[in-house]
């Protein structure tokens, strides 16, 4: 079972019910658990999406998946009048290298999913809500179906929710392994039962989605962050964040640190505190050396960089990424050549080979980076990588080619001379996998 | 969708299945699910799977391996009673999960994708597992294993060995 961790800078307001026991039902009605849902249902249908919506614009709430979309303008764009069947789907398959925020909340908080579920539901008029669990997390899913049982159970869900006339369904989904199908298009077609391949936008889902219908698509976190938003209001919120970045988010801290474990920091957090102080500093009073911070996917940062905010403008400005709010520290002892290797092969191995610029360029830099790993590598090894990853970027269906290229390319831009030292003999970090491994791995 | 005569699946699992194919939209939204749920009790998805959910789904077998051959924890032979998959990605590797991997390697004397000569475990190298901040995290059927050491391993070994561990299906 994941160990939960606490920080007094920490903001508690998706991890509030943590460690209480609020999988069960009436564990999470006490602790203010269905209050939100019944609030908009209050406002009364006529006023009901408006009011929904308006709430989740002021909160400035933007999608904890990586994107960082507002989350309440994405809801504003499904159309009201539809011929197709509406849908919200709960896009649990986070598969990120680095982040496992989800797998806390399906633990510690499932009502809290599904309530949002509902809400997204009510904002936009649709019947049915889908929440789609990785298949890995088969004992998440169960604790995700037994809460759902429970909400059927007390008349939450099915037939006129809370007396307001309106029918709503959850139906819970397992995929079976795939980190592609965590971009939205590609988990829909992995819920219709076809490969988890991407789809072409537009039309972008909130007008054809599932089963071409009008479609809601949320990270989990950001589901699970509507019912505190109405309950607090909007501004409330927002104000707990930073400047056009509302709230708080869970950040899960992982690496060489002292004490890794998912936190919740309000949104333009300190990046150096979150490693020194949150997280206790840098495992073993040695050295920071990089960052990843947040996900495998976006370009990593050096020691000198982390005096930014975390938020998705600062990070942004900073040539880098909020992502998933995975942030992985690394150590003096980390050898960029290797951690870069290991980086790529996870993407040519999950690269769905459906665009060639992804399933060919991710091959290749992997294919280069092994040799210069081995100690076969030159000079121009490192401008090709550059080149074929710079290449890839923005040129396929869906974001795994950029999500392989960008933390491909911050590599050589700012390791180039550890890269250089490597290929000449001089070679940094202490290794971890040796070439035997390599050749029989997995990925 | 009729139910099937003739089921190669326990009563329980086409019970559940028959149920399944009922509460979509769409009823081949069951594939994924049921591909999993299947090689759940069969021990991997076998011929005489792909025949049963392709006529369960009305679909052609063709349409089932297309989609079985893309998901990578759905297999067409058969693993050991309980798989050990082994987490190596970022968050694991800086924490010792190469070390794991090896440990395990050595302690069953299997490799990657391999199974024991008794049956009892196989050992797959998997990508990231979602467990980061409990790396080096390993998962044993369904069941996570996190904050490992060679010596935790070894417990875990036993313990499985012994039909003491969790099997979460």
């Amino acid at each position: 079972m994941p160990t939960l961790v606490s920080h007094p800078d920490e903001v508690r307001v998706l991890s509030r019910r943590f460690g209480q026991g609020a999988a069960n039902i009436d564990k999470y009605i006490e602790l203010d658990g269905y209050k939100a849902v019944q609030k908009a249902i209050a406002e009364g249908p006529e006023k009901m999406s408006a009011w929904i919506i308006d709430t989740m614009k002021a909160s400035g709430l933007r999608g904890r998946g990586g994107a960082g979309f507002p989350t309440g303008m994405k809801w504003s764009f499904v159309p009201k009048q539809s011929v197709k069947p509406k849908y919200v789907l709960v896009n649990g398959d986070e598969s990120e290298p680095g982040t496992c925020k989800d797998h806390v909340i399906f633990l510690e908080d499932p009502h809290a999913v599904i309530e949002g579920t509902m809400i997204a539901g009510l904002a936009i008029g649709s019947k049915l809500g889908f929440i789609y669990l990785r298949g890995e997390y088969r004992y998440l899913l169960k604790i995700v179906e037994k809460a759902v049982a429970e909400a059927y159970a007390k008349g939450f869900l099915g037939k006129n929710i809370f007396g307001s006339g309106i029918d709503f369904d959850v139906i819970t989904q397992t995929g079976a392994g795939a980190y592609e199908v965590g971009e939205e298009s590609a988990l829909m077609e992995s819920l219709e039962g076809k490969r988890g391949v991407p789809r072409i936008k537009p039309p972008f889902p909130a007008v054809v989605g599932l089963y071409g219908g009008p479609t809601v698509i949320n990270n989990a976190e950001t589901i699970a962050a509507a019912p505190p938003i109405l309950l607090m209001g909007g501004e409330a919120y927002a104000k707990l964040g930073s400047e056009r970045n509302g709230g708080t988010r869970l950040f899960g801290i992982s690496g060489h640190v002292e004490r890794p474990g998912v936190y919740e920091l309000p949104m333009g957090y300190s990046l150096r505190k979150a490693i020194y102080d949150v997280a206790g500093g840098i495992k073993d009073g040695k050295k920071l050396k990089a960052v990843v911070p947040g996900g495998a996917s976006c370009p990593v940062m050096t020691a000198d960089e982390i005096d930014v905010g975390l938020d998705f403008d600062q990070m942004a400005k900073a040539g880098t990424m909020l992502g998933s709010g995975g942030i992985v520290v690394l150590d003096e002892t980390v050898s960029i050549v290797e951690f870069a290797l290991r980086t790529i092969a996870f993407y040519q191995h999950e690269s769905c080979g459906w665009c060639i610029p992804c399933r060919e360029g991710t091959d290749w830099i992997k294919k280069t980076l092994t040799r210069v790993y081995n100690g076969g590598g030159s000079k121009k090894d490192v401008d090709n990588v550059q080149y074929l990853a710079e290449n890839m970027l923005g040129r396929t269906f869906c974001p795994l080619g950029d999500a392989a290229a960008m933390p491909t390319i911050a590599f050589v831009k700012k390791f180039r001379k550890e890269f250089e030292d490597y290929i000449e003999g001089n070679k940094a970090g202490t290794p971890i996998i040796t070439v035997e491994q390599l050749v029989g791995a997995g990925h | 969708m009729s139910t099937v005569a003739n089921t190669i699946f326990s009563p329980e699992l086409a019970a559940r299945f028959d149920h399944l194919v009922t509460i979509y939209p769409l009823s081949r939204s069951a594939l994924v699910p049921m591909l999993l749920y299947a090689q759940d009790e069969v021990g991997y998805v076998s011929d005489a799977v792909v025949t049963e959910i392709a006529q369960r789904l009305d679909l052609l077998e063709l349409d089932v391996r297309n989609v079985l051959s893309y998901y990578s924890m759905l297999r067409t032979k058969p693993a050991g009673k309980y798989n050990v998959q082994v987490c190596t990605n970022i968050s694991c590797m800086l924490r010792g999960g190469y070390e794991i991997l090896d440990h395990c390697k050595h302690k069953l004397g299997i490799g990657h994708k391999e199974t024991t000569s008794d049956g009892v475990f196989s050992l797959e190298e998997v990508e990231c597992i979602g467990a980061c901040c409990w790396a080096p995290a390993i998962q044993i059927n369904y069941d996570f294993h996190e904050d490992l050491t060679p010596e935790k391993v070894d417990v875990l070994f036993k313990m499985y060995r012994d039909g003491q561990g969790k099997d979460v299906k």
